[in-house]
Formats: structure tokens, sequence, C-alpha cells
């Protein structure tokens, strides 16, 4: 008998069930990156969301498929190589033949005296300055690292915390020495604290006074630098430091509600500062669990803040996203392959609907990329955009069962860390106990566990290895003399700025942090008179205290 | 009388906040049955001798993923050394170019380890070379 009978899905569903019963399977456990069990196959059953309230249409509510109608038909994603090393002549340099390869956005990549508010004079700094970023201390270096680039016309994204209204007013104070009106500019600025403590720990001041400072930069640039992106609220840190993908999704977002909670308190309306904030997420390896989160990340967003907050700008119920590949995933053994992992995970964020995004160079588990690895790296998302096809059609994989299910699964999830976090009193509380930290040290742990038994794979690491390897690739190092260099310009500014100016901006922030003034406005005037990075930092360290991390190992 | 255990000071010289690595690497060394002091983040060289010498640790190591592990690997040697610590295993790991690794493998490391490393070898490692400089200190003595 040949004839074949069509059965229902259901039908079909135990048929397959059966036969899966009796199948052999490869030696696997079946889980995402994150840990979380697959199934073989997903069906209709496992996404039984509403598609008009769970996906709507592209640019619609919930904004599930994407924020805009047409998405990269109208333009392409911001292809943002995040760069810095040296003194900002040399940045300067990498920032125009980046320029000239044909990105669309620069990204600042601060040394590590930078993003911890100290002039590369310090006695902490020593052996810091430069290396990992671009040491910029004062509104000179500031005006070295912009200089002949037209900051009216390009945006520019800095990857500051702690300091970060301290940057970001060297940077309105330089385009204003230019003779520009701050309205024009363009750009984000990460100012995210409540995950530094959480994760990346460039700190600056405690929570408290840190999120006062984070509200006064909401508040000014609402009337200032309106196009100004105030907070890029981020979880590629949290990732980094080895959370699960759902636990990136819930700790960001629990951050940005908190955000959005305190500039309500401060009496703003909601909508005069919620779109501006954006998002900064991890791409990693596990592509579909990738997809979903992002898809995910909308989806929540958008539900929290039209029912939760009462926002009536559709802009405020948009989450808009850049997003860096993921710095983990790579290896330092047989680095090369790192292109290729980076290429998958550019690609997943592509299909999830990014704004911006950055491409890893493969040889940053060994040091900072050269020109070459990060021509690759921007090539390769030049490649996805303009050979793949990909980027003509908005949410591609809408509608599949099992990108579907994982998406619900992954709200399910964040919803059910943002009722831990309120059970334990919110987002501050759960800093100060450790909580978050746990978290992500756990996952980290499990994760690790699961590379050295064997049981996750990674290839040239725990297989397919090629033994002891000697790397014969090309490393970026820093030139020696880039201190005494920073060390010399900081020596020449404090010499020949205007004392009693700069003394009288100081006393000014010092005055400002015992009263309601902007903190933001007092440090545009310290930057005028050629205040440094460092000394402002002391001030609001000597009247806020310092940040003492809480022990969890 | 007890098994002595090894004790670890895993240690974050300078600013470099990327904690991962160093808190991974102490949990694994813990499940080996080694005592582990964590420092915590943005601890000089001087800092985390004392705390060494504090907690009389025979393994000190480094993480950093800064890139100033030339500047600071060196002076967190000469802090122990000047504190008569001159026999603790010092050994470090992070994102340190493989040229580097020798020249501080030369100059009073006894070993660096590069990403991808298996937490196993570390401990492995720890628990034959101070077993080692045990044995060797007892046939001193």
């Amino acid at each position: 008998m040949n004839e074949t009978k069509q059965i229902s899905i259901p039908e079909g569903r135990d048929a397959w069930e059966a036969a899966l019963e009796g199948s052999k399977y490869r030696d696997s456990e079946f889980t995402t990156v994150s840990g979380e069990s697959l199934e073989a196959a997903y069906g209709p059953e496992d996404a039984p969301g509403d598609p008009a309230s769970d996906l709507g249409w592209p640019g619609q509510y919930p904004f599930t498929r994407g924020v805009h109608p047409s998405m990269y038909r109208g333009r392409l994603w911001t292809m943002r190589q995040f760069a810095g090393f040296g003194t900002a002549r040399e940045t300067n340099a990498r920032f125009k033949f980046l320029l000239d390869h044909g990105q669309t956005g620069l990204s600042v990549a601060f040394d590590f005296p930078t993003l911890m508010g100290r002039d590369g004079d310090d006695d902490m700094c020593i052996g810091e300055v430069g290396q990992v970023g671009v040491a910029i201390s004062s509104i000179a270096d500031m005006e070295a690292l912009f200089d002949g680039i037209p900051m009216d016309e390009v945006s520019t994204s800095m990857t500051i915390n702690g300091p970060a209204p301290i940057l970001l007013a060297f940077y309105i104070a330089c385009a204003e020495r230019r003779g520009l009106d701050p309205a024009v500019l363009r750009g984000t600025v990460q100012n995210d604290i409540l995950k530094e403590y959480q994760a990346q720990h460039a700190w600056l001041v405690p929570p408290e006074p840190a999120l006062r400072m984070i509200i006064d930069v909401m508040e000014y640039c609402s009337e200032h630098v309106p196009k100004w992106n105030t907070i890029s609220i981020s979880g590629y840190h949290i990732r980094e430091a080895g959370s699960s993908a759902a636990q990136e999704l819930a700790f960001t977002l629990a951050n940005g509600l908190e955000y959005v909670r305190r500039g309500i308190e401060r009496g703003m309306d909601v909508d005069s500062f919620a779109p501006r904030l954006s998002f900064f997420f991890d791409s990693h390896l596990d592509f579909f669990e990738e997809i979903a989160k992002f898809r995910a990340a909308r989806r929540i967003w958008a539900r929290k803040m039209r029912e939760e907050f009462g926002a009536k700008d559709p802009r405020s119920w948009m989450l808009r996203f850049h997003t860096q590949t993921a710095g983990v995933s790579l290896t330092a053994q047989q680095p090369e392959n790192n292109i290729v992992r980076t290429a998958y995970e550019a690609l997943a964020a592509v299909l999830g609907g990014t704004q911006s995004l950055h491409t890893n160079s493969m040889d940053e588990t060994l040091s900072l990329p050269t020109e070459k690895a990060v021509k690759i790296a921007l090539r390769t998302q030049q490649i996805i955009a303009e050979e793949t096809e990909v980027a003509h059609v908005a949410d591609p994989l809408g509608g599949s069962y099992f990108v579907e299910a994982m998406t619900d699964k992954m709200e399910r999830e964040a919803q059910a860390y943002f009722d831990e976090i309120e059970k334990r009193g919110g987002v501050v509380p759960c800093i100060d106990s450790g909580y978050f930290q746990k978290e992500i040290h756990e996952s980290a742990l499990s994760y690790q566990r699961a590379v050295e038994s064997g049981r996750k794979k990674v290839v040239g690491v725990n297989c397919y290895t090629e033994g002891e390897e000697s790397l014969e690739i090309e490393l970026h190092r820093i030139r020696p003399e880039v201190e005494v260099e920073a060390l010399k310009g900081l020596a020449g500014l404090r010499s020949n700025r205007d004392a009693t100016n700069a003394s009288a901006a100081l006393d000014g922030i010092r005055a400002a942090c015992h009263s309601d003034a902007n903190l933001l406005k007092a440090f545009i005037t310290a930057a005028h008179a050629d205040c440094t990075l460092g000394e402002i930092s002391q001030i609001l360290r000597e009247e806020f205290g310092d940040y003492i991390e809480p022990k969890i190992l | 009388m007890s098994e002595r255990r090894i004790r670890v000071l895993v240690a974050k010289p300078g600013l470099d906040g990327h904690d991962r690595g160093a808190k991974t690497v102490a949990s694994v060394l813990r499940d080996h049955g080694m005592e582990v002091v964590y420092t915590g983040l943005h601890k000089t060289p001087a800092m985390i001798a004392e705390i060494a010498l504090q907690e009389d640790v025979d393994v000190v190591g480094l993480s950093i993923l800064s890139g100033a592990h030339m500047e600071l690997f060196p002076r967190v040697r000469k802090e122990l050394v000047e504190r008569g610590m001159d026999q603790v295993l010092m050994i470090g790991g992070g994102i340190i170019p493989q040229d580097d690794m020798q020249t501080l493998e030369s100059d009073g490391f006894a070993k660096l380890f590069g990403p991808g490393t298996n937490t196993g070898v570390i401990a492995e490692y720890i628990q034959t070379e101070v077993t080692k400089r045990w044995a060797a200190s007892e046939a001193k003595a």
C-alpha cells in the first residue's frame, strides 16, 4: 500500500517523537552555548504566541521584528569598529584610516587610566598609559583625537562609564571651541555604571552618586545635546564576564529599567529621555540563541516602557542596539579561525536586527589588533552587507517555530530574573550583596567546566588541536614612548593654563556635588578651564567616597 | 596530622577590571584542595606582596589583560623579593604575547599561561612545583 495519507500536525508530532525514541544520537548534549536544552525540532505548538500582539510587523509594537519598517533597505547598520591605543594623535590616524575604508561611525576605546578617572602621571597608572585604548586626560587630548574629523558629521561612540560625564564634557567643550552648537553632535556615551559594578569593574564612586551623575547627563542632554544617546545600556560586558544569554538579557534590561525609574524620580517626563537610551549586546556563537535574545530584548523593552512606565512616544518603546561579536569566543590557538567565528556572530547580529556592529579582529586574544586584522573584520561586515543579500528582508527568521519558541523562552527567563531582583530589593541592593556577580561567576565556571570536560567543543582548544603551536601572526605593540609623551602633554597643559580659572572651576564642581546643580554643566566649565580628568575625578572621590566591591570569592 | 595544603594568592595588579579568568582559576584551585586567597581588583604590586606575606602563600598567580604586564609583573616580583619571599612560586596569565611570556619566564616567573589553558593543567603544575620546592627545603633543613 503506497497511498500517502495527510496526517495532522499533532498526529505527526506523536509519530515523530516515537521515531526519535529509536534514533541513535551522536555524542552531544544538544544544548545551547548557555547550556539550555534543545528539542530535535520545533513545531507550531512550541510557539503558541499571537502573531498580532507578540510579533506584529517590522516597525510595529512590540518591535519583535525590528524597529524600522524597512529595516536595512532604508539604511544598513552602522559599521563601527571600536578603536583606540597610544596617544590621541595615533588614534586619530587609526580613525582616519577606518573612515577612509568605509567605516561610518567612530568608536573610542580608552586606556585604563582614563576608564578609571586617572591622569597618566598618577602612581596607579604605571605601565597602563595608552595600552588598551587611548589616553585622554583633558580637552586638549580630545582636540587632538578629533583633529581634522568633522564632529558635526560623524557620530561618535565613547566607551566610558565611571568618568563618562567628564569625557562627554571634554567632547562637548571641544565642539564648542570649534564654534559648533552641541545640538548638532551625534553619538553615544556608554555611561552605564550599573553593569560596571556587576561585571566590567571600571567605576569611580559608589552607585548612588554615580546614578545621580547619569541622570544629570540625561537631563542636560535632553535640553542641549538632543541627538546624543545618553546611555548605552550594556550587556556585552556581563556576557563577556561569563553570563548566559538569558542573564545578559535580563540584567541589562533590569539596569535599563532602573535608569528609567531614576529619571522619572528626578521629575523628568519619560518621553523626554527614553528615546535617547540605547543598548549594547554581545553576539556569541550560538546563532539562534543570539537572534532570539535580540528579538526578545525589543519585545520586553517595548512592553515595559508602554505598559509599566506609560511612555507615549513610540521612540521610547523602541530598543535600538549596538552589537559586538564575542571576544570570549575567540581562541589564541589557530587564531585565523577567529575570522570565521566572528562572521557567524556578525550574521546573527544582522539577522537579529542590530543598528550598529563591531566585528572583532582575529588577533585580539593576543594583543590589540593590527591594521590588517581590523580591515578583515570590517570587510566581514561589508561582505554580509553587500554579498550575502541577507539585508533585503526584515526579520527573515520571524515565524520560525524554533526562533519564536526561543524568543518566548528568553522573555520568560528574563521576567523570572526581574522578579528575583525585585524580591531581593532591586538592582542596587543586588549589586551590594554581590547577587549579579555570583550569578555571572557561576555561569562562567560552569561553561569552563563544560569545555574542560569536553562536553562543549572549541576547535583548536579541545578538538582538532595542532599540538604546541608557534604563532606566526604579526602583533600590534604600543610604542614605549607613549607614556612619556602623554606625561609631557599633561605637564604642558598644567603649566600653560590659567591657574585661577582652573581652580575656580574645580571649586565649582566641589560645591555642585552637594547641591542639586547639574554636574555635567560644571564639568563642561572645568573642561574649558583645562582641568584634567584626574583632577575632576579626585574631587568626586573626595566628596562621594571610593567604591569597595563586595567579596564574593 | 593533617596534610599540608598549598596556599595560593590569586592577584589582579593594576587598573584592569577583567576578573573572569582570575575568579575561574581561584575556584578551580579550591576544587583541587588548595587554600586560595583572591585579592580583588585594582591592586598595586606592593599591596599584592603585602597580602602574599600576611597570608604566607606558596604561590602567587597574577592575572592581567591590560597590557601592563611587562611593567607590573617584575614589580610584583621585586616587592616579593624585598619581603624575603623569593621562594614563592610565581606564575601568571592573561592576554600576554608569547615573546613577553618568554622574557618573564627567564626573569623569575616560573610559568605563564595563555588564553585557552585547561585549568586542570594549572592545578597540576602548581601541585608538582610546590611539592618539589617543599621537598627541596626539607632536604636543606
